[in-house]
């Protein structure tokens, strides 16, 4: 079943020089171990590739339901170095909610996640 | 000793709210108003101003501020926390005691004034003794960029601001203050933390991270369930209620807009964040792993559970050196084919520069409205857009390329592509880089010093 990470989680992004950080937060606490399973490193770089050009790195915040991805070379030098309308990743949170997840019917439904449209 | 204490947000950047200070002492009761001045390059363009004007080189705005609050620090006490005083802490302070005096609360107003981060006129001699000063980021030494720094202030704690304050300090001022200290600092002072009491240390550090972007805590830039957020136009700035246990509750004041919920906390708790098992500051090292948040009414958010350790023995230095220089050109296409003819537009534009034979670190073409800031995961436009802005940027260190760059967007709007408008703006500005570079340095290289004037 396809599910959209947006309607699963909130998210926000920020910067620390070139590289732009993404906090996800599930929307209900009971998703929160499906969004750490499916959201590796290897994932997510996929899905920023040709956006960025380093690597990442991600972090648990279980405490928060929360993951912590670091987007290095992501801001085309960073800061006021940058021509990007986005110079300080603050719009990386919405573009890492664009993925869709594939999730077993069973434990989809088990989970009430909410199904794309 | 107090059994809670309530320290207010009013400003989360240089540029904030006008109104926010103001409506945080006047909306409710609250012990101390914190107001958070400083970006990553603030300091430098502070540094130009003071170059220009030995008077200048402080936020401004901090005293618009000071004015708004003047009754409430005199009348009630309310206590004034603020790295507004940029690159020159001391001209700042005088100018706060002159605006008291102007407005008939000469010497009623005894001001604090922290200094000692600002290593500019010591880092010949820094380097000199072995001080690498590396990038963090690249690992480069500042001697690749040594003769054009332009500002290097630490990254300095809350011990000097505590001090401030157990002198009797009702307004203090600082430069390069962490934003996190601001906020730790008045509860160090209030409950007498000790400097070792690393758990309680960190409780105030996150305390002060929730609430140093303002009312990105409270409904603001909050992605969740964004459209049923209350009045936003009215919108309230958090405060901190802080109990001497290290637990606080973030809460507004009753009848402002905005909301205060454990997701909207939590999106503040992960903004900018970096390996959360060690949120570093010159006072504690933050576990936000250990972070415990929950509901304590409407608007109410409880904080509790947070973990810390000892710092390292290392500050950060905040860097700034010039970086070349830059523009930005803008050109928006309409309906029909906007995006086709914004593309023509660049690759047009492309050639006459590469046959005027200008060379850049860089040239950025960006399609507002089809996918400036989603790039390749935006996807193709979902039909014909009405209408697709241009946005045309290069970077260089050759000034006069970049200068040679500017005059080449105008000439677009007769001599390009049709459907063309938006260039009401004139030509693109050439703008000097000053960029930032992040380094580290002994702690026992950097003496504060705290001063109380009246």
């Amino acid at each position: 079943m396809k599910v959209r990470l947006a309607d699963i989680a909130h998210a926000r992004s920020g910067d620390k020089g070139d590289t732009a950080n993404v906090g996800v937060i599930a929307l209900r606490r009971e998703w929160y171990d499906l969004i750490a399973r499916e959201l590796t490193e290897r994932r997510v770089a996929d899905h920023f590739r040709g956006v960025i050009t380093g690597a990442v790195q991600r972090y648990e915040l279980p405490n928060l339901a929360a993951l912590n991805f670091l987007l290095h070379g992501a801001l085309d030098g960073g800061g006021t170095l940058s021509l990007k309308t986005d110079a300080q990743g603050k719009v990386f949170s919405t573009a890492l909610l664009r993925m869709v997840l594939d999730v077993p019917d069973a434990e989809a439904r088990s989970l009430a996640l909410p199904v794309a449209s | 000793m107090k059994q809670v204490v309530r320290v207010a947000a009013g400003q989360g950047f240089w540029g904030d709210w006008l109104e926010a200070p103001r409506r945080q002492v006047e909306g409710g009761p609250v012990d101390y108003l914190m107001l958070d001045y400083l970006a990553e390059v603030t300091m430098s363009i502070l540094q130009k101003q003071k170059e220009r004007d030995p008077r200048m080189g402080y936020a401004r705005d901090f005293l618009g501020a000071i004015e708004s609050v003047l009754p409430a620090i005199v009348e009630r006490g309310v206590r004034v926390i603020a790295n507004a005083g940029g690159v020159n802490p001391v001209a700042c302070a005088q100018a706060v005691r002159e605006l008291a005096a102007a407005k008939g609360a000469g010497g009623k107003v005894r001001i604090g004034i922290v200094t000692g981060d600002d290593l500019l006129p010591r880092i010949d001699e820094l380097v000199t003794h072995g001080h690498v000063l590396a990038n963090m980021d690249t690992g480069e030494p500042l001697e690749t960029v040594r003769d054009r720094v332009l500002s290097a202030n630490a990254y300095i704690g809350s011990t000097p601001i505590v001090e401030a304050l157990s002198r009797g300090a009702q307004v203090v001022v600082t430069g390069r203050s962490t934003d996190t200290a601001l906020t730790m600092a008045p509860l160090r002072h209030e409950f007498g933390w000790a400097a070792d009491a690393w758990d309680k240390l960190a409780a105030g550090i996150v305390a002060g991270h929730i609430i140093e972007c303002g009312a990105q805590c409270s409904g603001g830039n909050c992605l969740i369930d964004w459209r049923d957020i209350p009045d936003l136009a009215n919108v309230g700035y958090p405060i901190v209620n802080a109990n001497p246990d290290g637990t606080f509750e973030i809460s507004k004041h009753p009848g402002t807009g905005g909301r205060i919920s454990v997701p909207s906390v939590t999106e503040q708790l992960v903004y900018e964040m970096g390996d959360p098992h060690a949120y570093i500051t010159p006072d504690v090292v933050a576990d936000f792993t250990t972070i415990k948040l929950e509901s304590a009414g409407p608007d109410r958010v409880r904080v509790f559970g947070i973990g810390g350790r000892p710092p390292t023995d290392k500050l950060k230095v905040s860097i700034a050196y010039r970086a070349g220089f830059k523009a930005v050109g803008t050109l928006v296409y309409s309906w029909p084919e906007a995006l086709d003819k914004a593309q023509l537009a660049d690759r047009v534009l492309r050639e006459r520069l590469d046959r005027l034979g200008l060379r850049f670190d860089k040239v950025m073409t960006e399609f507002v409205g089809a996918s400036a800031t989603h790039g390749p995961l935006a996807g193709l436009p979902n039909g014909d857009l009405p209408e697709v802005q241009l946005r045309f940027g290069v970077r260089g260190e050759d000034r006069a390329a970049v200068e040679r760059f500017t005059r080449e967007i105008a000439p677009l709007v007769l001599n390009g592509p049709p459907s063309v408008t938006g260039f009401a703006g004139g030509r693109p500005k050439v703008e000097e880089i000053v960029a930032y570079w992040p380094a580290l340095i002994d702690k026992t290289e950097v003496q504060t010093a705290v001063e109380v004037i009246a």
